[in-house]
């Protein structure tokens, strides 16, 4: 089995396990769970290191560290201001 | 070493799943997100320790600006503004994952149609749109430019021959039906892509808006796992397919929200509807009630439920709300807060300012909890909003049939608290408001608020 659909198989898993624990997650959660996975989807800073850390020229270099500064806006301000949210959720 | 990697890789993906599922409450759901970017964490250094850098330096600069500008969003934003903000973070993640797309296409230009080929294009083409789309969102919620939907003859077919040019050219940038420099030709397929981002969202607008910003934060998982796939990483394609998993459900229920497909959304260009005779609009008259009439509706009453809409939000009323609902408790009134799934400019954005204003979160309830209860309750107070409310979405004949309501005029009294008589969203009248048992409550929903609390403080 080639790399492609080693990679499909998890996608496709990983999609269905996502969606049975994301299906319950209450309607008063709903802002706070999309801004968190707006983080999550930050895990492009991955990516974007390998990138920039093989970048041979110019523009290579250049695409790497974009992709890296919009990954990191990402990932701290997305988990920032999740975290912001739900400490003010609070029951009284 | 390898294997090692990829352990913590594999403990990464555990770790994000484990997050997202504490926030199934909102008691582990703070503890959820701090697990989650402990998972991230994780990643990265399993990156940096794996991967061979050169150089540091673009790296840590990157990091810098990527972290001061988020950090700052994040600790200033206003809570009204959290669409907007999670709006512009959902482009900022598609586009870093189609410039890792891309930057593996500049590295070998002539990779010709494959595994690796075909997913560059993917990444560039969902991450390319995921960002124009997302600007668009950003620009119409702060206001930059018009909210309302932006449409043109044959809008629909212009779309489509977009697309299909957008896959042409993906197709000829891997050297298939065209012979011409592949960076060009790239160049070109971006260049479209980024513009198709664009066409989609100008029609879209106003209370539509919880939609668009659902399915871009789907996009943006989507992207991500595409670029999980270009340079071969699972921690990628696991943590893309959880975001796009629960973009698309969170899609799924605001398009429920409105009785309306997708499709119907992205290219109906609903709003604002010809059809409805917009001079009859607020001509029949209605109940007005000041301050003092509605503290008094409101301080003698057992049971009070509080709907609140996006106007809440525009007029930031939502701390001079929770004083009339503590007022109003320490008077002995049960206070209840009734949650439409659509209302506001995404999902839970009531919900974030409510607990903003310190409302504790057992008193809000969503539509399926609460609707039964409303012909029990003795006094509703209905603050900015107005489709969701609006009783002809009972009637088939209704742009709005069929469309789940809060059942607020099963209640004793209704009050109405809004700036005026136009409509909402769907541009249609609301009978509601000229109903025997309904009391208009007309201003900004600030002051408003403001003289209520005063005027609830002064009864007896």
């Amino acid at each position: 089995m080639g790399e492609l659909m080693i990679g499909l198989y998890v996608f496709v898993l990983a999609t269905l396990a996502g969606r049975e624990v994301i299906t319950k997650v209450p309607p008063t959660l709903h802002t706070p769970l999309m801004s968190g996975a707006n983080a999550i989807s930050g895990i492009a800073i991955v990516g974007a290191i390998v990138v920039a850390a093989r970048a041979d020229g110019t523009l290579q270099t250049a695409l790497g560290i974009a992709a890296i500064a919009m990954a990191t806006i990402n990932v701290v301000g997305g988990f920032m201001v999740t975290d912001r949210m739900l400490s003010m959720f609070r029951k009284r | 070493m390898e294997t090692f990697i990829e352990l913590v890789y594999l403990l990464s993906a555990v770790l994000f799943v484990v997050g997202l599922k504490r926030l199934q409450s909102p008691a582990t759901a703070r503890g959820g997100n701090a697990l989650a970017s402990l998972a991230m964490l994780l990643a990265i250094v399993a990156t940096v320790v794996d991967t061979e850098i050169l150089t540091w330096t673009g790296i840590l600069v990157g990091v810098a600006i990527g972290g001061v500008v988020g950090g700052f969003a994040a600790r200033r934003v206003e809570m009204t503004d959290m669409p907007q903000l999670v709006g512009i973070f959902n482009g900022f993640g598609g586009g870093a994952s189609a410039l890792v797309a891309i930057a593996e296409f500049t590295a070998n230009p002539a990779i010709g149609v494959g595994t690796t080929g075909v997913t560059i294009m993917i990444g560039t083409l969902i991450g390319a749109v995921t960002f124009t789309g997302s600007f668009v969102a950003f620009a119409k919620l702060q206001g930059l430019m018009t909210g309302n939907p932006i449409t043109f003859p044959g809008q629909n077919p212009f779309n489509l021959v977009i697309f299909l040019g957008v896959l042409f050219l993906a197709a000829a940038s891997l050297g298939v039906g065209l012979s011409a420099d592949p960076m060009l030709l790239f160049g070109i397929f971006l260049g479209t892509a980024l513009l198709l981002g664009i066409l989609i969202v100008i029609p879209i607008g106003g209370a539509d808006m919880p939609v668009v910003i659902s399915l871009l934060n789907s996009y943006s998982g989507l992207a991500a796992s595409a670029a999980g796939f270009v340079i071969g990483n699972m921690v990628l394609i696991i943590s893309g397919a959880l975001v796009g998993a629960s973009g698309l459900i969170l899609t799924q229920l605001m398009c429920k929200g409105m009785n309306r497909s997708l499709a119907n959304v992205a290219f109906g260009g609903f709003g604002g509807s010809a059809g409805v005779d917009r001079a009859q609009i607020g001509q029949r008259p209605v109940r007005r009630a000041d301050a003092e009439a509605v503290a008094a509706e409101l301080g003698y009453v057992n049971s009070v439920v509080v709907v609140p809409g996006y106007g809440l939000a525009v007029a930031q009323a939502q701390h001079e709300l929770r004083k009339v609902g503590d007022l109003l408790e320490q008077r002995g009134v049960d206070v209840k807060y009734a949650i439409h799934p659509v209302a506001g400019r995404m999902p839970g954005h009531m919900n974030v300012l409510l607990a903003e204003a310190d409302v504790s979160y057992d008193k809000l309830f969503d539509l399926d909890e609460i609707n039964s209860d409303f012909s029990s309750t003795d006094a509703v107070l209905i603050v900015g909003a107005n489709d969701v409310v609006n009783p002809s979405a009972r009637d088939p004949q209704s742009i709005i049939a069929g469309m789940p309501i809060l059942d607020v005029d099963a209640a004793r009294r209704v009050i109405v608290m809004k700036r005026s008589l136009s409509p909402g969203f769907a541009g249609i009248d609301n009978d509601l408001f000229y109903m025997d048992h309904t009391l208009m409550f007309f201003g900004d929903a600030k002051d408003s608020m403001a003289d209520l609390v005063r005027e609830v403080r002064e009864l007896a």
